[in-house]
Order: C-alpha cells, then sequence, then structure tokens
C-alpha cells in the first residue's frame, strides 16, 4: 500500500468501517435478489453523498474537496472488496473528470456541484458496440440551426438506467464532440440491461434527439480530451477491481486455513500452498501499478496513458485468475448461489469488459511505446 | 535543510567528485567488467577507478566508516547508485569480492565481534578480498541443514573436513563462509555453526565445474584437515543456522533486483524492430511476439513500481524482509523472460556460440540466457521461495501427513 497522508488514512478508515455495517456483500445480495432495475439501494447511495465522497474530485470552487485520483482509488478500493454497487464511481469519478475536462464554464457550474451533492447522476456514454472502442464512435451529432441533431445507440452504459445527465461521444463532421445531454430529453429511450453482475447498465437509443449549442463540450481536441478522461476512469475502476480481487484473495486463504481434507487442512498441500503464494506475488505487483496510476494522475505526469493501461491490464489478469481460483479453491461450495463467490465472478468480466479489457491495453501499451 | 535538499546537495557532490574521479576511458564500459564472465583483470585506470570508490568508501556505501563504508542512508547510496549510472560509471567491488559484499560482509557486520568487523569488512569494502561461500553439498541443497561437513575444535584451530559442492568462484577466492556441523548428536538444523576460514591452505582442493553456459564459475570444494582460527567463528557456536538464514535472506534482498546497472544497449523493443521489422503502421511485423513483447515489458515496469512502492515503503529504512521472496521470484521471471525475448527476436543469430558470423551482443545474449536460468536454482529456488510466501508471509499451515 502507498505511504498515505493522514487525510486519506482517515478517508480510507472510514470507508472500511461504513463498507462493513452498511454495504456488506449481502447488501448486494439484496439488491440483486429485489430485482431492483436502478441498479443500486437508495440508502446506500444517500450515505455515500452525505459522506462526501461524490465530490472528491470535484474542485473546491464548484462544491467538491478536490482530494485527488489516489484518495478516490482508496475509497473505490474499500468498496469493490463488498461489491457496493453505487453510481459513486460513473458519476462522482468519470462523470466529474469529464466536465473537469471538457466542460464549458457554465456547465461546471451547474453540474459539477450537482455530481457533489448527488443530485444528479452524470454517466459517461461511449462505446457503441459490445466492446469497448473509442475509435469507433458512429454516433452522430448533426448540426441543426439550434445546435445539433443526435441520432445512435450507445451500449452497455455504466449507470445509464439511473442517470439524470449523459456526457455522448458522437462525430460532427470530421471532430468527435463530447455533448453533455439531459436523460430526459426527447427522443432518447434507455433499455436498462439485466446482466450476470447486478449492477445498473443500460442500453441508450438516440433518435432525433434535439440538443442547444450549449450541449457542446470540447470541439477540436476531442479525441485528446476523450483519451484523457477515459484514462481516469481505467485508473479508477481499477482500484475498485484491486478491491474486488483482494477480498476474493482474503477468502480463498481463510478458506486454506480452515477447510480440512485428508486428515488435514488443505491450505497445507503444496500445490495449493503455491498457488497461493503465486497469487500473493501477483497481487503485491498489481498493487504498485494501480497505485502507480492513480499518483502519475495526481502529479500530472507524462506517463499517464501508458500507467493507466498498465494498471488495467494488470488488475484485468489478476482479477481474471483470482476470481476463476476463488470457485476452484472453494469446491462445490464456490458453485453455490448462496455463497459470495459467484458474485465476484460476474463483477470480474463485466469491469473487464468496462472501457477495455487485458487485449485492449496491451495493444495500447505496445502503440504507446513506439512498436 | 530539508530532506529532499539534502539529497540534492549529495547529488551534486557525487557528481563533482566523479568529474574528478571517473576515468573516461571507463565510459561504457560496465558490461565489461560487470558482465557474466567478470574476471577481466584491474589494470591501469580501472584498478585507479576501484581505489578512488574505495578511499572514498563508495565501495560498500552503506557500511559504516569505520569498517571502509561511507555511513550513507540507503536513499543517499540509492541516488549514488542513480548518479553512477547517469554518468555511465559502475561499481565493480561487489562483483570483486564475490559473496564478500551482498552477503558475508553485511552478516558479519550483524553477527561478527568489533575484531572480527575489523578484519573482514574493510579489505571487502575496498575490493581487494574475494569471498566465496560453502553451503551446498552434493546432498544437501534446498535442504541445506542435511550438511555432512564436519569442524572439530582442536584447541587452537578448527579442523575441517568434508565437501561442498555449487561453490561460486571457490578457485579465485582467498576466504571461504562455510556452513558446518559442530554437533553430530544435535538435531538437524542445532548442530551447525558458522565459520570463516581462508581459501589458500593445503587443507582445500577445488575442481571447477563447467556450465551449460560454457565458463566454469564454481568448483566442487573438498577440506581435507583444512583449519579454521578459534576466532572465526561467526555467531555462537553451534547457532550457524540463525546466522545463515539471515545470510540468505541478505542474498535474496541481493537479487531482487534493485540494484541500478548502466544500460549500454538499446532498448528490447527497439532491438525487435530492427530484426523483425515493422509494418505500415509502425508496428513489428510478427504480432505474436509483438504482443508477447508488450506483455513482458509491462511485467518488467510493474517489477520495478514495486521495488519503487516497498521502498516508499520503508521510509528509507528498508529492511530486509520476507518481501524479498516475492521479488526474488518476481525479477527471475522478469529476467528470464526478457532473456528468453531477446533470442526468439534475434532468430538464428541468437543461436551463436562464438566466431566472426556472430555479434558480441548475440553471443552475450545466449550466454546471459543459459547462465539466468541459475536465478531460479540458486538463493533458494523458484519452489523453495513459494514455500517462504506460504508459510511465513500467508501463513498456511505444515504438511502432517503424506499423500
Ligand atoms: C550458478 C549457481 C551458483 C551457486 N553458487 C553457490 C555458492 O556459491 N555456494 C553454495 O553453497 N551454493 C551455491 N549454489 C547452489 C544452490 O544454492 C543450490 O543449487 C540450491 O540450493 C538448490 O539445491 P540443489 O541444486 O541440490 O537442488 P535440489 O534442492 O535438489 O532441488 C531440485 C528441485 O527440487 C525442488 N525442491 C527442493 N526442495 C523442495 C521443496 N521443499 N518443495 C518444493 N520443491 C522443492 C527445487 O526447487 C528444484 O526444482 C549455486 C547454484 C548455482 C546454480
Amino acid at each position: 500500500m502507498a505511504v498515505l497522508t493522514e487525510e486519506q488514512t482517515i478517508l480510507r478508515d472510514q470507508a472500511v468501517s461504513w463498507v462493513n455495517a452498511d454495504a456488506p456483500v449481502s447488501a448486494f445480495r439484496k439488491l440483486r435478489d429485489s430485482g431492483s432495475i436502478t441498479g443500486f439501494a437508495p440508502d446506500t447511495w444517500k450515505s455515500i453523498c452525505e459522506m462526501g465522497w461524490t465530490g472528491i474530485v470535484v474542485p473546491e470552487a464548484h462544491g467538491g474537496s478536490d482530494l485527488g485520483y489516489m484518495t478516490f482509488g482508496l475509497l473505490l478500493e474499500e468498496l469493490g472488496k463488498q461489491l457496493v454497487a453505487s453510481p459513486l464511481y460513473a458519476s462522482g469519478l468519470v462523470g466529474a473528470t469529464a466536465l473537469r475536462f471538457a466542460g464549458t464554464d457554465a456547465q461546471k457550474q451547474n453540474c459539477l456541484p450537482a455530481i457533489a451533492s448527488g443530485e444528479a447522476i452524470v454517466t459517461l456514454a461511449i462505446d457503441e458496440g459490445p466492446r469497448h472502442a473509442p475509435d469507433a464512435i458512429a454516433m452522430s451529432a448533426e448540426k441543426t440551426g439550434s445546435g445539433y441533431r443526435l441520432n445512435g445507440t450507445k451500449s452497455f452504459v455504466i449507470e445509464g438506467g439511473s442517470a439524470t445527465h449523459l456526457i455522448v461521444a458522437a462525430r460532427s463532421g470530421q471532430d468527435i464532440v463530447l455533448l453533455l445531454v439531459d436523460a430526459s430529453a426527447t427522443g432518447l429511450s434507455r433499455e436498462v440491461l439485466k446482466t450476470a453482475d447486478s449492477r445498473g447498465y443500460a442500453n441508450i437509443t438516440f433518435k432525433n434527439v434535439d440538443v442547444a449549442a450549449t450541449a457542446l463540450m470540447s470541439a477540436g481536441h476531442g479525441k485528446a480530451t476523450l483519451d484523457a478522461i477515459l484514462d481516469r476512469a481505467r485508473a479508477g475502476i481499477a482500484s475498485e477491481m484491486l478491491g474486488a480481487a483482494s477480498a476474493a484473495f482474503d477468502m480463498t486463504l481463510e478458506y486454506l486455513k480452515t477447510r480440512k481434507q485428508f486428515g488435514q487442512l488443505i491450505g497445507s498441500f503444496q500445490a495449493l500452498g503455491h498457488r497461493a503464494a503465486e497469487l500473493y506475488t501477483e497481487m503485491e505487483l498489481t498493487r504498485s501499478a494501480v497505485e502507480a496510476a492513480l499518483q502519475a494522475i495526481d502529479a500530472g505526469s507524462k506517463d499517464v496513458p501508458l500507467l493507466c493501461s498498465l494498471s488495467k491490464y494488470k488488475v484485468g489478469a489478476f482479477l481474471f485468475r483470482m476470481s476463476n481460483q476463488l470457485i476452484q479453491i472453494h469446491g462445490g461450495i464456490g458453485m453455490t448461489d448462496e455463497f459470495n463467490a459467484g458474485f465476484y465472478l460476474k463483477r470480474a468480466r463485466a469491469v473487464e469488459a468496462l472501457y477495455g479489457g487485458q487485449g485492449f491495453h496491451r495493444d495500447r501499451y505496445a502503440r504507446l511505446s513506439g512498436f | 535543510m530539508t530532506e529532499h535538499a539534502a539529497l540534492e546537495t549529495f547529488r551534486s557532490e557525487v557528481k563533482t567528485w566523479l568529474t574528478q574521479n571517473f576515468p573516461k576511458s571507463l565510459v561504457g564500459k560496465a558490461a565489461l567488467y560487470m558482465g557474466f564472465d567478470h574476471n577481466v583483470p584491474m589494470e591501469g585506470d580501472a584498478l585507479r577507478w576501484r581505489q578512488a570508490l574505495a578511499e572514498r568508501g563508495f565501495g560498500a556505501p552503506t557500511w559504516p566508516k569505520a569498517y571502509g563504508g561511507a555511513g550513507l542512508s540507503a536513499i543517499e547510496a540509492r541516488a549514488l547508485g542513480e548518479e553512477l549510472a547517469a554518468a555511465g560509471a559502475f561499481n565493480p567491488i561487489p562483483l570483486l569480492t564475490g559473496m564478500g559484499s551482498t552477503m558475508v560482509g553485511p552478516t558479519v557486520l550483524e553477527y561478527g565481534t568489533e575484531d572480527q568487523k575489523l578484519r573482514h569488512l574493510s579489505p571487502i569494502a575496498r575490493g581487494e578480498v574475494r569471498w566465496c561461500l560453502g553451503l551446498s553439498e552434493p546432498n544437501a541443497g534446498s535442504d541445506l541443514a542435511a550438511l555432512a561437513t564436519k569442524a572439530v575444535n582442536k584447541g587452537d584451530y578448527w579442523e575441517v573436513n568434508g565437501q561442498k559442492i555449487w561453490t561460486s568462484g571457490a578457485d579465485i577466492s582467498q576466504w571461504c563462509g562455510a556452513l558446518v556441523r559442530t554437533d553430530s548428536n544435535a538435531a538437524k538444523r542445532d548442530g551447525l555453526s558458522f565459520l570463516l576460514f581462508t581459501m589458500d591452505q593445503p587443507g582445500v582442493t577445488t575442481r571447477p565445474i563447467r556450465l551449460i553456459a560454457g565458463a566454469s564459475p564454481f568448483c566442487e570444494t573438498f577440506f581435507n584437515d583444512a583449519r579454521g582460527d578459534k576466532t572465526d567463528l561467526l555467531g555462537p557456536i553451534n547457532e550457524g543456522w540463525t546466522v545463515v538464514k539471515r545470510l540468505l535472506q541478505h542474498e535474496r534482498q541481493s537479487q531482487t533486483g534493485a540494484a541500478p546497472i548502466a544500460s549500454t544497449g538499446a532498448s528490447l523493443s527497439q532491438m525487435a524492430k530492427q530484426y523483425v521489422g515493422v509494418n505500415d503502421r509502425g508496428e513489428l511485423n510478427d504480432p505474436d511476439l509483438r504482443l508477447r513483447l508488450a506483455s513482458h515489458l509491462m511485467d518488467a515496469r510493474t517489477h520495478s513500481l514495486t521495488l519503487q512502492r516497498i521502498a516508499a515503503e520503508a521510509r528509507g529504512n528498508p529492511k530486509v524482509t520476507a518481501a524479498a521472496s516475492i521479488l526474488k521470484n518476481s525479477a527471475t521471471s522478469v529476467a528470464q523472460t526478457r532473456a528468453e525475448l531477446t533470442l526468439e527476436i534475434m532468430g538464428h543469430q541468437g543461436l551463436g556460440w562464438e566466431g566472426s558470423a556472430f555479434a558480441t551482443d548475440e553471443i552475450e545474449a545466449v550466454r546471459g540466457w543459459l547462465a539466468g536460468k541459475a536465478m531460479s536454482i540458486y538463493g533458494g529456488s523458484y519452489e523453495v521461495q513459494n514455500n517462504i510466501i506460504s508459510k511465513n508471509i500467508l501463513g498456511l499451515p505444515e504438511t502432517t501427513q503424506k499423500g
């Protein structure tokens, strides 16, 4: 674990005790069993907002605390351990980041305080097909007399069902532009998805959605801005993934120390002891990559793109392996819905697909390294 | 002065000292003196450079000044390493001392008597004495405590009889640190002691063993009524196991890939572009190799980020910790994968053994690839490190039953 400031330690400890008391995995199970279509429990969301976590990357001038991405990552890691479902990540981190990077003054003034207070849920809508492909945006933003007309579909939008605002990437002539769209706009329809992971995802269709010219966020360098936003989104979800993976590791280690077969604890079998040692080694290495990306963002390093791809790739590989081993090492118990392992496995695959999986980021790392 | 400012002052002192002392003729020669066969004699400028390092205590920078070091903190030593690398300079002393600087020295610092420290440390710090380590025996490898070499108390000296194997540098060392049995009736680990003695004596013979990489860096070592001085038992009698456990931790620490080495060659991706060529998008022509190379570079970057993270967490007081097992295994797999990829990139050129059909780089890549296979065997094998991680870090139970 990185060396933390006093403030970071306090926040992290606050997160640990809140998650354990108010939002353990059993709360996520309840949410799933309730068949919720929002994908989060309203009182969970309310406490998160009250604790001010939604404002961590919002500037102080706009009602946030501006504590940075490392701090946000610490919280997401703790929440990830118990698979907490809420719009904290999608809106508090990704939405706020998009506004910071691309919002006009008026957009920032209107939306950032509302993100910080939790009144607004602002989410980013990029991908249009089954895979992350920020270079293949086809949605059109056609110039009209008073603004833009949007046509197209955005798929698998995280918290898309509950969002009050969407930041969409669209093609306007040669440019990729970002637009801030009210989710209640005429012509916009959402289909809430029932996925293996019971979090809130939605497909969103835009059919002749007319928005004012003031909806336009950044024009011209849309692609570079979009990359900067996506990298922060990747570094953030990587923290959540590290949390989920480390919880899966702890559950597995606990089982190795309690389950007996052949008259002895299964953790005494060298095959399993070595597997645990390798998983632990991989976890320690992965943590370094995840923290380095967050620290690079806070430091404004030029290595941000490289380190964010490294982080998402490494944590993706580890969570994949760890979530499979969580089931394998628990044997039959691991296969039961009553046990929590399945939730971790399902979450693992959902977040792997988000903002680029291992294949995407390995290719990008090679490209950024010049080969 | 803040810590940061103090470090900057130290750096600029080192820079000045380097311009005054590091011979220009040695720039870019690190590989010659720091390579796999480090038998290039220290003469002329190389000798003067070694002496300059020794005068300033930079041969063993973290050791106390009284014992030939410079009394630097770990952070300063790291900065020193970086400044040396930046100037194309290098510190040949650790390699010149065999197992002296990285293992025997730190253990003497911790367990030695004042007399032992004064006699043994300075010559190591100055790079004047080479040490070998006599631990492994034909029937005691990973299970080191099974060793049989005996030392018997002969009144004013210890008499040593037995055989060691894989003793690196035994044929060119002046001193040996050996784990020997001093009580045959005690339990396996309780009758061992750590004895220091000279190699240049009638009772010691060495027979070099040729390795797959061609060189013969280690030996079979035979003790036939060899003698060790009474004052040279390191640590208490029959507590050699404690001493050697510590020594092996130092060994592991030295194998975590922490030492910055002056970089000589081009980067691996640069090299791959030359051998393999690129397509019109500037990507390597072999898409499968390209992705495996990317994975490797990501692993290498992650390893170095982990070294940085652990150093930051230790706040400049790095202790020898269990984390060394993690780092040793990670450093090993990064280095071995790098060697494999290097060969693969070179294609047929990466199969050269000697002769003018192959560039020096190519031959070195082959030798290095072969020599590197030892990394997962010595210093506690890959499997033994995993035993340490699972038992000592994760607290997993011992097996109590077979099958
Ligand atoms: C280049 C080189 C330099 C060396 N230099 C020195 C030196 O200077 N001084 C010195 O004393 N020694 C030296 N050694 C010896 C080295 O320490 C031993 O080779 C090492 O301890 C392994 O012992 P072994 O070779 O007998 O293999 P073994 O212990 O017989 O191991 C064989 C295989 O069994 C595995 N194994 C063994 N025990 C276990 C277990 N409990 N659980 C799971 N797997 C296990 C090992 O991992 C390995 O894969 C050197 C070795 C090399 C290769």
